[in-house]
């Protein structure tokens, strides 16, 4: 950012576009509807072919592009819930709730797979709404100290009381399909979580979800029952993550408690808060991009945990809006020099 | 008899380590709302640093100890000016912050390889004591005195003085707080810095029962938030109940269960509790009533 | 031809302690359909306090608190809310990231909002601007559109007012509405407040504007240090030898 010269100013403003697009709906033409739409088209198509470009990848990056996805609805569903002013310390609660879920439907329920995942997604979120609940009528605060240790707690206890499998987990998870169908099947639902729960948080709903996140003593003397809305809050938005634990169980076929593990806690809030809290767009692309990185930094073993931790604190502290949402503003504004 | 004596002994050995363990962290967060979740990279650095001068330096005991609870105090200031104040504009963010401070402290000390069993401290006293049949070692007696004592200075520093609730009270309400400045900067500095200041004290006297090792950075996290939502932050008194409650409860399930059984009783405790009594045991709901 | 008028609101001899302070002792208060009360006394009397009780944002010692005859001394604010109670606050807490008008859209999406104002899809906005012009902002005013954090302090009483109103409420609680407005101002939405009593609601209002506040109140009642000591027409209240020691040493404004 370069300081004005003397006499002169920053002025921002928002490109005609932008302006003529949101209030009007009138946009000159196909040059500017792509403009539009380009970035979000972009980024479908490429999350589209991607698992299409396997000879040219390679089976080891078409993994980490699974891996990837998983964890992009992991940060998708941290930064909704964050938006509730829900900061969960613990995601992989909801991880590791769904992966074991799934593994229990597949296996002792003897569902087919897909039906495992989806059922075991589903219950794997609701226990875990259910297991907070009691926690929605304190502070914040209490919502992050319980899904801190929650995950901690359960790890420990599958190892010492070798329940679930114990330490070994369990084993013999069916596969689904191959692995360009698990691909697919988390691009839908990365598609599905961004655009929709995107859509939620700008209704008229998400007024009311971001009021109980500022001021939740307003939107009680509103009628509005800020308990069960939190609760509605954590059953949606933690699906996309038991989703993903659910699927990559029937990856690795065999779920543990690695599952519970701080790595799946730390990876999508570092992502969300990066890649811009505000939006979901922007926690996956927060995520798309830290998990390669992660991949790549292998080598460095737990130091990478450091720099993700790191990184965190400078983005809250420097970039409080998150990369992705400077990047739109840039996009779609521009700045110029105007004498003062 | 002594069987039952014994497990009682050591349920009030545990529950003071406990109460020390948690007992910064719920000062920080009594005063001034601040959740310190860098608390438990304290503890495990202060005891580092302890030991660096312990073992390395030739420092005598005590004074190893003080620079452990002078370093801790020093980072506590760093934590709150560097990372605590300046996110304090989102939601929860000095939440996000710590847990993100403290698990760098702790895996860095981890990369850097702090694991093996050199890193021990020595006991505070030396020595074992006779109780009746009972024969206990002197450090562990030290850590119940210590335990009681700070209980003790901390139960009557919260009702002799009304700035513990004039802190939370200015924490809570951002826009008094605004109009407050540097008071509330100084008070919520001093809060973190006692806090950890009180996590060294704390791996001083809990360590030497066994390594320094990484784990008990998170266990101590965990321990300050069981306590802290069993007992609730009102009063101390609900913070040593608990402590209590905990410490006998998972000597006695280690005992007749096995010894991984404590993250059970742990777990049990704060579902329990937030079911029935989600302010703690002996808090108040003050959530509302507190704001309005 | 006297119809016979039921309490819509009853509160049995309540008493609230804090710490050291009895906010409220044994205080009875019964307020009647299409009634205006007002509650008065000195700084510190426990009339926010008795507003905080009757509307559940805190829990009594003692004592019950009835709406339309029905127990709800233990029911969450939104609870109460929505069996027709609403209240506004003596410092205003609207969202103040958002305009005056999204401000609305919070209660409005409540249950009762839902029923009673029909604010199903897409009515939200507009019923908004008509609940606004009602309590006096001009409706296509930059005042409307701008974050509440940049309103005025009038305005932002006004946007209580209106929160209150969107939830088409049987009892209005008003906690000193006039409160740091202009005597304009104030004067402004006497008429909004007596023709809500007309209509049958039933208001109680918090005062320390004396002289505005008798315009819209019928009954009074007099709070000091917790204990109701005088009930009554403003001007007997006024006259009351206890009332006057209570308020000694406090200006009585516009008063014979």
């Amino acid at each position: 950012m370069r300081t004005a010269p003397a006499g002169y100013r920053r002025e921002r403003l928002d490109r005609g576009i932008k302006v003529r697009s949101e209030d009007v709906f009138v946009l000159a033409g196909w040059g500017e509807l792509l403009y539009r739409a380009g970035p979000r088209l972009a980024a479908t198509v490429l999350l589209l072919v991607f698992p299409l470009l396997r000879p040219w990848t390679g089976e080891y990056w078409q993994t980490v592009f699974l891996v990837a996805l998983a964890m992009m609805l992991a940060a998708v569903s941290w930064a909704f819930l964050e938006n509730v002013g829900l900061v969960s310390l613990g995601h992989s609660l909801f991880f590791g709730a769904g992966g074991y879920l799934t593994a229990l439907v597949a296996l002792e329920l003897r569902a087919p797979a897909l039906v495992a995942v989806l059922v075991g997604s589903l219950a794997g979120s609701l226990t875990c709404a259910l297991l907070l609940a009691p926690v929605l009528r304190l502070r914040g605060v209490y919502f992050s100290l319980v899904t801190f240790a929650l995950p901690l707690l359960f790890s420990r206890i599958i190892e010492a009381t070798k329940i679930l499998g114990g330490t070994e987990g369990i084993v013999g998870v069916p596969g689904l399909g191959s692995l360009a169908a698990r691909q697919y099947l988390l691009v839908a639902a990365l598609l599905a979580a961004v655009f929709g729960l995107q859509r939620l948080l700008d209704s008229d709903y998400g007024l009311v979800l971001h009021a109980i996140r500022d001021n939740d003593v307003g939107v009680r003397a509103s009628g509005i029952s800020v308990g069960r809305w939190k609760l509605a809050a954590i059953a949606v938005g933690s699906l996309p993550t038991s989703l993903a634990g659910g699927v990559l169980a029937t990856h690795y076929h065999v779920v543990g408690m690695s599952a519970f593990a701080l790595d799946y806690s730390v990876l999508p809030l570092t992502a969300a808060v990066l890649g811009g809290p505000g939006t979901m767009a922007g926690a996956a692309v927060g995520a798309a991009l830290l998990v390669p990185v992660s991949e790549l930094l292998r080598a460095f073993g737990t130091l990478r945990v450091v720099a993700y931790c790191a990184l965190l604190v400078a983005a809250l502290v420097a970039v409080p809006e998150g990369l992705f949402s400077l990047a739109r503003r840039r996009y779609y504004q521009f700045e110029r020099w105007v004498p003062v | 008899m002594s069987e039952v004596l014994s497990v009682l002994l050591y349920g009030l050995v545990q529950a003071a380590v406990l109460l020390l363990v948690a007992l910064g962290f719920s000062v920080t967060f009594g005063l001034s709302g601040i959740p310190n979740f860098a608390h438990g990279g304290v503890y495990i650095l202060s005891g580092f640093v302890c030991w660096y001068l312990l073992r390395k330096l030739g420092w005598p005991h005590l004074l190893a100890a003080a620079g452990g609870v002078a370093v801790a105090a020093v980072v506590g200031v760093l934590l709150y000016w560097l990372v605590i104040r300046p996110v304090r504009r989102l939601v929860l963010a000095e939440v996000i912050a710590t847990f993100a401070a403290g698990v760098a402290m702790l895996e860095l000390f981890r990369w850097m390889g702090l694991v093996t069993y050199e890193f021990n401290l020595p006991p505070v006293v030396a020595g074992s004591v006779t109780l009746g049949e009972l024969a206990v070692d002197a450090h562990r007696l030290a850590v119940v005195a210590a335990a009681a004592g700070l209980g003790l200075l901390l139960w009557w520093f919260g009702r002799a003085t009304r700035t513990g609730l004039a802190l939370r009270a200015m924490a809570q309400e951002e826009y008094t707080a605004l109009s407050l400045g540097i008071r509330e900067d100084f008070m919520a500095t001093v809060s973190v810095a006692l806090g950890s200041a009180l996590a060294a004290v704390a791996a001083v006297l809990v360590l030497p029962l066994g390594l320094i090792s990484i784990n008990l950075g998170y266990d101590a996290m965990l321990v300050a938030l069981a306590l802290t939502v069993v007992g609730g932050t009102e009063r101390t008194a609900g913070l040593v109940l608990a402590a209590l409650l905990l410490g006998v409860a998972t000597v006695v399930a280690s005992v007749v269960l096995g010894p991984h059984w404590s993250e059970v009783i742990y777990l049990a405790a704060i579902v329990a509790v937030l079911a029935v009594r989600p302010s703690g045991i002996l808090g108040r709901l003050k959530e509302l009533e507190e704001r309005v | 031809m006297t119809e016979r008028v039921d309490a819509v609101l009853s509160v049995e001899r309540v008493s609230k302690r804090f710490g050291g302070v009895q906010a409220l002792q044994g205080v009875d208060l019964e307020v009647r359909r299409g009634e205006a009360v007002g509650v008065i006394g000195p700084n510190g009397s426990g009339k926010t306090t008795l507003v905080n009780v009757i509307t559940g944002f805190v829990s009594p010692d003692r004592g019950r608190v009835l709406f339309r005859g029905v127990d709800v001394t233990g029911l969450p604010v939104d609870v109460r809310v929505n069996l027709g109670m609403a209240r506004s606050f003596q410092t205003p807490r609207p969202f103040y990231r958002l305009p005056a008008s999204r401000n609305l859209v919070i209660p409005l999406c409540s249950s009762r909002a839902r029923e009673r104002l029909g604010t199903g899809w897409g009515r939200r906005e507009e019923v908004a601007l008509d609940l606004l012009e009602e309590v006096g902002f001009e409706r296509d005013a930059p005042a409307v559109a701008k974050p509440a954090a940049e309103l005025p302090h009038g305005y932002l009483k006004r946007l209580e007012l209106a929160r209150c109103l969107a939830l088409d409420p049987e009892v209005l609680l008003l906690d000193e509405l006039f409160s740091g407005m202009s005597p304009a101002e104030t004067a402004s939405l006497i008429p909004l407040l007596t023709r809500l009593r007309d209509e049958g609601r039933s208001l109680v209002l918090v005062e320390h504007r004396l002289a505005e506040l008798f315009q819209v109140v019928d009954r009074v009642v007099v709070l000091d240090f917790g204990r109701k000591i005088a009930e009554g027409r403003p001007a007997e209240v006024m006259a009351s030898e206890e009332v006057r020691r209570a308020y000694l040493g406090q200006e009585v404004a516009g008063l014979a």
